[in-house]
């Protein structure tokens, strides 16, 4: 077993997410030293196919979360269609089967409101793409706790709805450009 | 300051959960805390208390708020055939086995209002396993088991469990087994000729029998690891060699101290099968 990772960075993306993670996830390096939580918005009926793409891609393991997932350092975690993602303490992840919120399970604002109280100050949340206001409460849950947040720049987002939104709630949100997300990601270790 | 003391807010929630069991011995103490949490913030915001400390007062001495707090502190989001391909995997593949059996025992582990224990029922009497099977639906919330009991349900999501059955497979239609009125939607009552309902803690009881398949699915999600060990012991001891388990589509026993004594029997539909370990 890995020992429990100092860091933790969580990602949110809805509508224009598989080109937004495209350019983000696949250019973090080997060795990453902090696991990657990714909450998209997808169908609730269907099986997801985004941990088998991000796998191949990258050169970190990507995989779908189950039940009490234990969590360790360089790995991606996606959240699984129809189940909110919270973060039980570090070490591991629970799933939830509650009610949507925003009308989204997975709920964005859920999942980085739970890694906001497992990880304080030693999270970054990102906030990409999507065309409704999910992620904006959770951003400033991070902000709050003493986290980084990062928001992309709207400019550049497919949908800039969820972009604004994570901005209006989180005025001193870092705002990037999707090129230098990764960039930051691996010269901040926080 | 928030590092080294354990928040005052986490106190707060042990203290309440401590209390629910001393008062009404209702335990859950070991469900996971990221959404237990959740839960008693919005049960403390939509009930109007300033703290989850005076929530606790009022738990403490007014026997009303038993019933409104488990309203919030057990999930009930469910659906008839949700999933279908689970249903769809049992009729397949573990109806042939149940077939070789005089008689059946399947329990339905935290039937909330009754929607997976319907859609047994009405998958068994298609296969033509009713007559032989006794259903045993548990679980903690009374007001659930209580509408599990009443089987009416709200008219909008009919069409839901409809496509659902088809998709599982269905050989009859669904509207076969309903009728409507005032928006809402009564199952037949022949579906629970063969159903026992009864109250039942996966947390504090023990195995009330030997079962052919238990289903249970997105119910141990709510609770920690060691606690899921605890149930899944219970599901261990009540299944004979062979006998099926069957969990919620993300929920596994690869992380279990009990993974040994069971095999995947459709691995991608969450279906085990009992060994001799």
């Amino acid at each position: 077993m890995s020992k429990t990772p100092e860091g933790a960075v969580i990602i949110g993306a809805s509508a224009g997410a598989l080109e937004a993670l495209s350019s983000i996830l696949p250019a973090l390096p080997a060795g990453y030293p902090f696991p990657i939580f990714v909450i998209v918005h997808l169908p609730p009926k269907k099986r997801s196919v985004l941990a088998e793409i991000f796998n191949e891609k990258c050169r970190l393991r990507a995989i779908e979360a189950e039940d009490k997932e234990p969590v360790e350092p360089g790995v991606i975690y996606f959240a699984p269609p129809n189940y909110h993602l919270l973060l039980e303490g570090r070490s591991s992840i629970a799933l939830s089967n509650e009610e949507e919120v925003l009308f989204s399970r997975p709920s964005i604002d859920v999942a980085f409101e739970s890694a906001a109280e497992a990880w304080g100050d030693r999270l970054t949340g990102i906030v990409l793409t999507g065309a409704n206001h999910d992620g904006a409460r959770g951003l400033q849950a991070i902000e709050n706790s003493g986290g980084t947040a990062i928001v992309q720049d709207p400019s550049t987002a497919f949908a800039r709805t969820m972009p604004d939104a994570a901005i209006l709630a989180c005025p001193k949100a870092r705002i990037l450009a999707l090129p230098e997300i990764p960039s930051y990601l691996s010269s901040n270790f926080k | 300051m928030i590092d080294t003391y354990e928040k005052v807010e986490d106190i707060e929630i042990r203290l309440l959960l401590e209390a629910l069991y001393h008062r009404y011995h209702y335990d859950f103490r070991n469900y996971a805390m990221s959404s237990i949490r959740r839960r008693l913030r919005q049960a403390r915001e939509q009930l109007g208390f300033s703290t989850i400390s005076a929530m606790q007062e009022h738990v403490l001495h007014d026997p009303d708020m038993l019933p409104r707090m488990l309203r919030y502190l057990t999930v009930q989001v469910s659906e008839m055939f949700r999933d279908p391909s689970y249903f769809l995997a049992i009729r397949q593949k573990v109806v042939p086995h149940l077939r070789t059996y005089p008689s059946l025992k399947i329990w339905v582990a935290g039937c909330s209002a009754g929607e997976e224990l319907y859609s047994l029922v009405i998958l068994f009497r298609e296969e033509g396993l009713e007559e032989r099977t006794l259903f045993y639906a548990t679980d903690i919330n009374p007001d659930a088991l209580a509408q599990a009991e009443t089987g009416v349900y709200d008219i909008e999501r009919v069409r839901l469990f409809t496509e659902n059955h088809r998709q599982a497979g269905g050989k009859s239609s669904l509207s076969d087994y309903y009728t409507t009125a005032y928006n809402r939607c009564a199952l037949d009552k022949s579906l629970r000729r063969n159903v026992v309902f009864s109250d039942h803690s996966l947390v504090t009881d023990q195995v009330f029998g030997e079962m052919q398949f238990v289903s249970c699915r997105n119910v141990m999600i709510y609770f920690d690891r060691p606690l899921q060990d605890r149930a899944i012991g219970l599901f261990r001891d009540s299944l004979p060699h062979n006998g099926f388990l069957g969990l919620g589509a993300k929920e596994t026993l690869r992380f279990s101290t009990h993974a040994d004594s069971f095999r995947e029997f459709v691995r991608e539909e969450k279906i085990y099968q009992r060994t001799r370990a």
